[in-house]
Parts: structure tokens; C-alpha cells; sequence
């Protein structure tokens, strides 16, 4: 009796940090990912020592300081002189003043410095962080003119960039703003010079897109034939300007074959966005659902205060970005063992203190963990106030991998969606390859039995009740990343995640997975068609109907487990 | 024979009914005789809030019948009582007449709000009181029939019928927050001005509607008494506790289930449509799953397998949370989740319970079953 007792207690911290490590390795390898995209983007903080020799470092110091003093004709022709030093801070320099981010300090020796997000400061010259004197910061003014000038500036600075996707990007931008004489004549002399295959496509459809205007039918000709392997929004309005308008029978008659082989292109990746969008509905589901996978699934136990649990792990989140308010981009990797720890100790508690004594009598194991979920749910309100806090989203997970102009994909959505997966598999791991899933599975078929063979079972019963619930505060920090956090938090994905779990059949993990994503999948495609709340309540009758049919879910449990 | 049967051998129903009669006679006199000085009377507020527990009281007899003498505990029954409640509006609504907001003859204010141009067809017919009293009973009635039938067929029982029960009263929360479903969306039904030609907010008609809904809840007292004392009584009750047992001795376990679902679901909506004309409004909020979870409370509280220990749940609840929310609505939470944690844990047989400790429960327990691995069907004695 004695040995296996030993055994079991090493057990659960084994588990808890093999599944924080492999959350947090996997997080850390994505942050890596993201890390060389962001520099690619924007080169403010790189390389600033090596290159330019120290004259024309301080010219670009005098220019940058006097872009953002005196009257607007003579910051003007600042503006040209700085575009003509190659240096790579100036871009973002130019992009900021067009954005009305730069600000500066009103002086002769000015502070220059670049807005970021949520009032943090970049030096634009030295790009370091500023952190004092924010206040007397002053947004730098621009006028229409300026802008217009700074436009060109920069589509030309961009154009001669060093990096591929930088080049691109600011073709992709002229065409989106439109086209005008001066950028086409840059364009063009581009073209001849560009080494990179995209970035020379890119500049033949917009030179094409221009040429689209032209008097010469030929020409239009030639544009249409060009475009029509385009899947930007200005060039379909363009040609469809071309296909109603066209003087001309023939150019209207290609303009519309071009049309309608873009549109094809378009519904076959509105078709793949919508599947990413039900996987991503799928996988907060499926975290939502692992947890309840356990508790439910394995144990038996109607837990309604599940959800609570996810708000639990989602108020751990935020209470963490409160703690370290500089290292929101780590937070996440100190969130989730966190709220796996509270969670599951909050779920022991809960086990230990009412469930125990309810075994065998699930409908008023349903009533008590429902007044418990009351409890938490004011709980929250009366220690975290009844507002929705927002949780900051990490900069390696917001913005969006765009793959062509139709088809995004935001990060947030695509690692909760990996996350999500993780999970799952390191649950499946743990029930089928470690001790304590033996045990739990032990127990849970047979209770007797495994006592007698010597397995603790009121002890596997809280570990287990213990893992679910941690499990449901993990889910409640990749939850934390996409919505509000509230304490209604839980509530909304409660009746979601008892459907996932008795849709995919219970006692079942890989239904469970199935389950989830199915849901999501059909919920994203009814949505066009019946609106988001018709579509759950129709996702939700034809579950009940599914139930009619197969009452034990898509996979139901055979043989003795299966009795009830 | 029949009163030795349906009440002399209930004492405590007894005593709950006599007390509701005399609440039936007290009141009226103390609000309308009694003058307002004297502190004896009862002011019309307090007439409609219990007529209000009255209503409620009938919901946790709905209740009670299936869940304490079948097992079924249904999730969704505010589904059904909203259901009657919102017939009992539409009633109430074409009633307004040309005296709304718009003065619109035909249409209520929110669909002259929405642009509607006529009377959508499940809006015919609620102008005439007995085609809407009949709706109040069909509604509800149909649903659960064509519910009861689906889920009691493919024999989904035990927590799993609880939770498609919630499913089903969510998905119509999410439903009846649509504008577009013509039952005024989020702010539903509300603007009464008159029920059979009297006005909704006068003293005497609060007074009748206090008195019809007192009566109701006796009739229906009464009809789950005959139920539960009848030979169907007895097989409803083996089902409860050995559903594989009854169906193998030859009754159709699914007929008893689904027509007692009907009837209780019946039962919900009539307390629906008596709760909304003195409420003054119904809308979707009523569907929501706390609630239909919360009258769940109510009868375990009280006592469940009783029927009268459902009434006094309902009462005891609801006065508490009216004590409550009006000192700290902080705590009412606090204390409805503390209730279902100590009620399941402590209390088993209810407050009823406790009264009647040393006495025999008014239903006659089978034998306990040997602990099997059938959780479900055995261990759910009253």
C-alpha cells in the first residue's frame, strides 16, 4: 500500500511542470518566429552605429531635429535633403510625421521622438526608449501638401529599400492609394533595376493598373491581361470600372473574363479563411472543452462551475500583466503554469470540500458546483469590480499574417489554435502514458477494483478533478488574449463546451477534439448565411436533433465502460 | 374518498393550501378595507409581489411533479413559463390598440419602430383573450411534446436531458433577443395598459390577478395530487427510481414521461401568463438559464417530492431574495450559491424535511437498491 502511495505524490508536480514547460517552450519558439518578421518590418532600433560616417551623422541629426521646427514650406525642403541620405532610420521617420506619431519638443535642440502603442516613446534619432519627459512632447504638424510630398518620399525610399518584403509592401501600398504620374515614373525605373521576382510582379500590375487609363485599346489590352492574376480590392473595382464602362466591346468583354477568374480565386480563399476561422472557434472550444473532457468526461462529474474556472485562469492573466507591466511579452509564459496552479487549486478545493460527497448523485452534484459557480462568479465581481478588465495582447501575438490581399490570418487566433493542439496532446499523454492517467483510468472504469489492487482513489479522484480545472484556467488565459475579461467570462462558453463534449461523446478525448472543431467549423459557416446568433441557435438545435440520433456522441464508448 | 385521497392524508399540503386560502381572504381585505394608516395594510406593491411568489410557486410545482416523483430534472422550464408569459404579452399588447407611442391601430410600438408595414401571421388571433389563454397552454405544450418526445424516445436521461434542456432555453434566449423574431427583441413586451377592459395597474385588477393566480395554484395543487396519488403515480415513481425495472414489467416508461412533461410544461406556462400581467413586462432575460436554474433551487430548498414543500421553497427563496437585494444585492449571490451548496450537502429532503424528520414521507420510498454502478436511475431517492 505503501509504495504506490510514494510514487503518486512525486506525480502531480511532475505533471504540472511537464506541462507548463512544453506550453512555455512552445510559446518561447513562436515568440522566435515573430521576432525576425517584426525586425523586418520595422528597422528603427537596428544598426545604428556602424555605417554612416560621423558628418553625415550629424547632418541627419541637424535634419531630423529641423523637420520638426519652423514654418511647413521650409520643413519641406528639409524633408527632400534628409530623403537624399541613405539611412534606414529616416522611413519610419517619414511614415510617423505622415501618421502625425512623430513628436518632438518644442526647442532649439529638439527631442524627436516616434509614438509607439500605449504612450511609450522611441527616440528617432538614437532609438532608444524614452521614458522621461514625455509630456512636453508635442505631435509634430503636417499640412495636405506635405503629405502628399512625404508620400512620394517615401514610396521612393521604400522602393530602394534593401529588404524584398519592404519593397513590396510599399507597391502593394501605391497601389491600394492609388497610382499618380510621379510614383509611376519612380515605378518604372524601378522595375528595370528590381533583382526580386514578387516585387517585379507587384510593379507590373501596378504599372498596369495605370495603364488601364490609358486612350491606346491595346494597352488596356495588355493591363487587363496583366491583372488578372491580381487579387487586390483596387484592381477588381478598377476593372470593373473597365468591364461596365469600356468604350470599347472587346476590352469590356476580357475586362469581365478577368473579373470572373478573380472572383473564383476569391471564393476558393474566402472558403479556406472561413475553415480557419471555424478551426479557431474550434480550438477555443476544444481548450474551453478538454478541461470538462476530465471532469465530466473521465469522472463523471457535472461540473457548473467550469466556466468559473476558465474566468479564474483569465483574471490570473491580468493580475500577472499588472504585476510586470514591462514584460507584457514574457507575462503569458508566467500566466500559464499560474493560472494552472490557482485553477487546479481552486478545482482540489471544490472537489474535496462539496463533490466528494456527491458521488452517485449527479443531478445534485449539477445544483451545488452551479451555486459554486454563483459564489466565484460575485466573488470576481466583488474583488476585480464588475468591468470587463482588458488583458494587453502581447506584440508577438497581435497584427495578422497576411498571405495575399483576400486571405489574413491574425496571430492571436493562429497560436491559440497550435496552443490548443498542445494541450490536447499533452493531456492525451498524460492519460495514456504516465501512472496517474492509469490510475484515472483505472477509477474510472472500475472503483472498486482499483482500490483494491491499492490505487488511492479519492486521492486520483482530486488530482484528477485537480488537472481539469487546471486545465480550464489555461483555456482561460488563451481566452484572456481574445476577449474582455469579465466575470461572465466563463458563463458564455459553458453551454458550448458541455455540447463539444457530449457531441464528441463523452469519456472520449479524441471526440472531444473532433467535437470542437466540428462545432466551430459549422458555426463560422452558417454564420454567413444565418447571422451569428441564428447560426448558435442553430448549430445548438441540430445538436439537439444529433443527440436523437447517436445519444452517445460521435464516438461513443464501447464495451463494459460504456454501461451506465 | 376523493378529498381522503387528493388532501386528508397530505397534512403538510393541508396546512401550505390553508395557508394560501387564508393569504386569499386576508389580503384583499387588509389592501382594500384596512385604511392606510393602520399597520395592518397591505399595500398594492406588496399584493403584487405575492402574486408574483404565487406564480412562482406554481413554476416550482411544474417543477417538483417531474423532477421530485420522475427525475427529471429539466433545466429549461423558464423556457416554458416565458413561452405562456410572452403569449399572455402579445395578448396584453394588441390590447394597447391606437394608444401606443405611434398610435399605430394594428402594429405594437416596436415594429412600427422597425418598419414593419403589417401584422406578422403569429400575431393574429392574440387580440381575442380565449384564442391567447389557448396559446398560453398550446405553446408551451407543443414545445415540450415535441421535445420530450424526441429526447424521452432516443431515452436521453439523467444530466443529459438536463443539459439539452438548457441548451434549449438558451437557444431560445438567443432567439428572442432578435428583432427580427417580431417579439420586441431586447426590451420584449411591456406598456400594458389593459387586461379584459380593465386597467392593468388599478388596484382592483392587481387584487383579481393576486386571486386568480392563489386559485390557479390550487387547482393545480389539486391535479398533481390526483396525478401523484393515481395509478400513474405509482409507475412515475418506479420509473424515477428503477427506470429499466418499469419498462421491463411492460410500461411505456417514455409515454409517462412525456405526457407528465407536458403537463408540467402546461403548468409553467399558465404561471407565465399570470406572472406578466403583474410584472407589467416580459422579455427575453426570462429565458435565460440562471433562471430556470434558480426555480430549481427553489424546490430543492423547500423540499422536493412533496409538492407543497415546492410552494414553500418558492416562497422562502424568493422573500429571502427580496430581503436581500433591497439591504445588499451584493450578497444575494453570495447567498443563493451558498444555498445550493448547503441544500444538496445538508439538506436533502428540503426545509420540509426538517419538519418532518420522525414522520412518513408523504410518497412511499422503495427499498433502497444495493449500490450498483447505475448512479442515475437508483441512488435518487426522495
Amino acid at each position: 500500500m505503501r509504495k504506490p502511495m510514494q510514487l503518486f505524490g512525486r506525480w502531480p508536480v511532475t505533471l504540472l511542470i511537464f506541462l507548463s514547460i512544453c506550453c512555455s517552450a512552445s510559446l518561447f519558439a513562436q515568440e522566435a518566429d515573430t521576432a525576425t518578421d517584426t525586425e523586418e518590418v520595422a528597422p528603427v532600433a537596428a544598426s545604428t552605429e556602424t555605417s554612416p560616417a560621423a558628418s553625415a551623422q550629424s547632418e541627419f541629426d541637424s535634419l531630423v531635429k529641423a523637420l520638426t521646427q519652423g514654418s511647413l514650406p521650409k520643413r519641406a525642403q528639409t524633408a527632400k535633403k534628409l530623403a537624399k541620405l541613405n539611412d534606414e532610420r529616416i522611413a519610419p521617420i517619414f511614415a510617423a510625421l505622415q501618421q502625425g506619431t512623430l513628436y518632438a519638443t518644442k526647442s532649439e535642440d529638439p527631442l524627436v521622438a516616434i509614438a509607439g502603442n500605449a504612450n511609450t516613446f522611441t527616440d528617432a534619432i538614437s532609438g532608444e526608449k524614452i521614458s522621461t519627459n514625455t509630456d512636453e512632447l508635442k505631435r509634430v504638424p503636417i499640412n495636405n501638401t506635405m503629405r502628399t510630398q512625404l508620400r512620394t518620399l517615401l514610396a521612393a525610399l521604400n522602393l530602394n529599400d534593401k529588404n524584398a518584403a519592404v519593397r513590396l509592401d510599399a507597391v502593394n501600398r501605391m497601389i491600394a492609394d492609388g497610382v499618380d504620374d510621379d510614383i509611376i515614373v519612380l515605378l518604372q525605373e524601378r522595375q528595370k533595376t528590381e533583382p526580386d521576382e514578387d516585387v517585379r510582379t507587384a510593379i507590373t500590375a501596378a504599372v498596369a493598373l495605370m495603364n488601364l487609363q490609358s486612350s491606346d485599346q491595346q494597352v488596356r489590352l495588355d493591363a487587363i491581361q496583366i491583372l488578372r492574376g491580381s487579387l487586390q480590392q483596387e484592381v477588381r473595382t478598377a476593372l470593373l470600372e473597365i468591364a461596365t464602362n469600356d468604350a470599347d466591346n472587346k476590352v469590356k468583354q476580357q475586362a469581365q473574363f478577368a473579373l470572373d477568374s478573380i472572383e473564383d480565386r476569391i471564393t476558393a480563399f474566402r472558403l479556406t479563411e472561413n475553415i480557419f476561422f471555424g478551426l479557431s472557434l474550434g480550438s477555443v472550444l476544444l481548450l474551453s472543452a478538454i478541461g470538462l473532457a476530465i471532469t465530466f468526461g473521465v469522472m463523471g462529474v457535472i461540473n457548473m462551475a467550469h466556466g468559473e474556472l476558465m474566468m479564474i485562469g483569465a483574471y490570473v492573466t491580468w493580475v500577472v500583466q499588472q504585476l510586470f507591466p514591462n514584460q507584457i511579452a514574457y507575462s503569458l509564459m508566467i500566466a500559464i503554469p499560474a493560472a494552472f496552479f490557482v485553477a487546479g487549486l481552486v478545482g482540489i478545493a471544490i472537489e474535496r470540500g462539496v463533490i466528494r460527497f456527491l458521488y452517485g448523485r449527479p443531478l445534485e452534484t449539477l445544483l451545488a458546483t452551479f451555486g459554486i459557480s454563483l459564489i466565484l462568479q460575485q466573488a470576481a465581481r466583488s474583488i476585480f469590480s464588475p468591468l470587463n478588465r482588458a488583458v494587453e495582447l502581447p506584440e508577438w501575438m497581435s497584427g495578422s499574417l497576411v498571405i495575399n490581399p483576400v486571405l489574413s490570418i491574425t496571430y492571436n487566433r493562429l497560436y491559440i489554435f497550435i496552443f490548443g493542439l498542445i494541450v490536447f496532446f499533452a493531456l492525451l499523454a498524460i492519460l495514456k502514458k504516465t501512472s496517474l492517467g492509469l490510475k484515472v483510468r483505472a477509477v474510472s472504469q472500475n472503483r472498486a477494483m482499483a482500490r483494491a489492487v491499492g490505487v488511492r482513489a479519492s486521492w486520483v479522484d482530486a488530482m484528477t478533478f485537480g488537472l481539469g480545472s487546471g486545465i480550464a484556467g489555461i483555456a482561460g488565459v488563451a481566452l484572456s488574449q481574445l476577449t474582455n475579461v469579465g466575470p461572465n467570462l466563463g458563463q458564455a462558453y459553458l453551454i458550448d463546451s458541455f455540447m463539444v463534449v457530449v457531441f464528441g461523446g463523452v469519456g472520449n478525448l479524441w471526440g472531444t477534439l473532433v467535437g470542437a472543431m466540428g462545432l466551430g467549423i459549422i458555426n463560422k459557416f452558417l454564420e454567413p448565411y444565418a447571422g451569428a446568433v441564428l447560426a448558435k441557435v442553430l448549430v445548438l438545435v441540430l445538436l439537439i436533433l444529433f443527440i436523437q440520433k447517436r445519444p452517445k456522441g460521435i464516438f461513443p464508448q464501447k464495451g463494459r465502460a460504456a454501461a451506465d | 374518498m376523493l378529498t381522503q385521497r387528493l388532501l386528508l392524508s397530505d397534512r403538510g399540503g393541508m396546512i401550505v393550501l390553508g395557508l394560501v386560502l387564508l393569504a386569499m381572504v386576508l389580503v384583499p381585505i387588509c389592501n382594500i378595507l384596512v385604511p392606510e394608516s393602520s399597520s395592518l395594510h397591505v399595500s398594492t406593491f406588496m399584493v403584487t409581489l405575492l402574486g408574483k411568489f404565487l406564480c412562482y410557486a406554481l413554476l416550482a410545482l411544474a417543477v417538483d411533479l417531474i423532477w421530485g416523483y420522475c427525475g427529471i430534472l429539466s433545466l429549461g422550464h423558464g423556457a416554458f413559463f416565458a413561452l405562456g408569459g410572452y403569449a399572455m404579452g402579445m395578448y396584453l399588447m394588441r390590447q394597447i390598440g391606437p394608444r401606443g407611442q405611434y398610435g399605430d391601430p394594428l402594429l405594437p410600438d416596436f415594429m412600427v419602430f422597425l418598419n414593419w408595414k403589417e401584422l406578422p401571421w403569429y400575431w393574429q388571433g392574440f387580440d381575442m383573450f380565449w384564442f391567447a389563454m389557448l396559446m398560453v397552454i398550446v405553446i408551451p405544450g407543443l414545445l415540450a411534446f415535441i421535445f420530450g418526445w424526441l429526447a424521452f424516445r432516443s431515452r436521453v436521461t439523467g444530466v443529459y436531458f438536463s443539459i439539452i434542456t438548457q441548451a434549449l432555453t438558451y437557444a431560445l434566449l438567443l432567439a428572442f433577443f432578435r428583432n427580427e423574431m417580431g417579439f420586441g427583441g431586447n426590451n420584449g413586451l411591456t406598456d400594458f395598459k389593459d387586461i379584459l377592459g380593465f386597467p392593468i395597474a388599478a388596484n382592483g385588477t392587481r387584487i383579481s390577478l393576486f386571486l386568480a393566480s392563489g386559485f390557479m395554484l390550487i387547482i393545480a395543487y389539486i391535479a398533481c395530487r390526483y396525478i401523484v396519488t393515481s395509478r400513474m403515480g405509482k409507475i412515475i415513481v418506479s420509473i424515477r427510481d428503477a427506470e429499466s425495472r418499469t419498462r421491463f414489467c411492460g410500461y411505456k416508461v417514455e409515454s409517462y414521461k412525456l405526457w407528465l412533461f407536458v403537463f408540467s410544461a402546461v403548468l409553467a406556462g399558465i404561471a407565465g401568463a399570470l406572472y406578466v400581467p403583474q410584472v407589467g413586462i416580459i422579455n427575453p432575460g426570462e429565458f435565460s438559464p440562471l433562471n430556470s436554474i434558480e426555480l430549481v433551487v427553489w424546490v430543492a430548498t423547500g423540499g422536493r417530492g412533496t409538492l407543497f414543500g415546492a410552494i414553500v421553497g418558492a416562497f422562502t427563496v424568493n422573500y429571502g431574495k427580496t430581503i436581500f437585494t433591497s439591504y445588499s444585492p451584493e450578497t444575494w449571490l453570495f447567498a443563493l450559491g451558498a444555498l445550493f451548496v448547503i441544500v444538496t450537502l445538508v439538506l436533502p429532503k428540503g426545509l420540509v424535511g426538517l419538519f418532518n424528520r420522525n414522520k412518513k414521507a408523504p410518497v412511499n420510498t422503495v427499498t433502497a437498491e444495493p449500490a450498483t454502478n447505475t448512479p442515475e436511475t437508483a441512488k435518487e431517492p426522495v
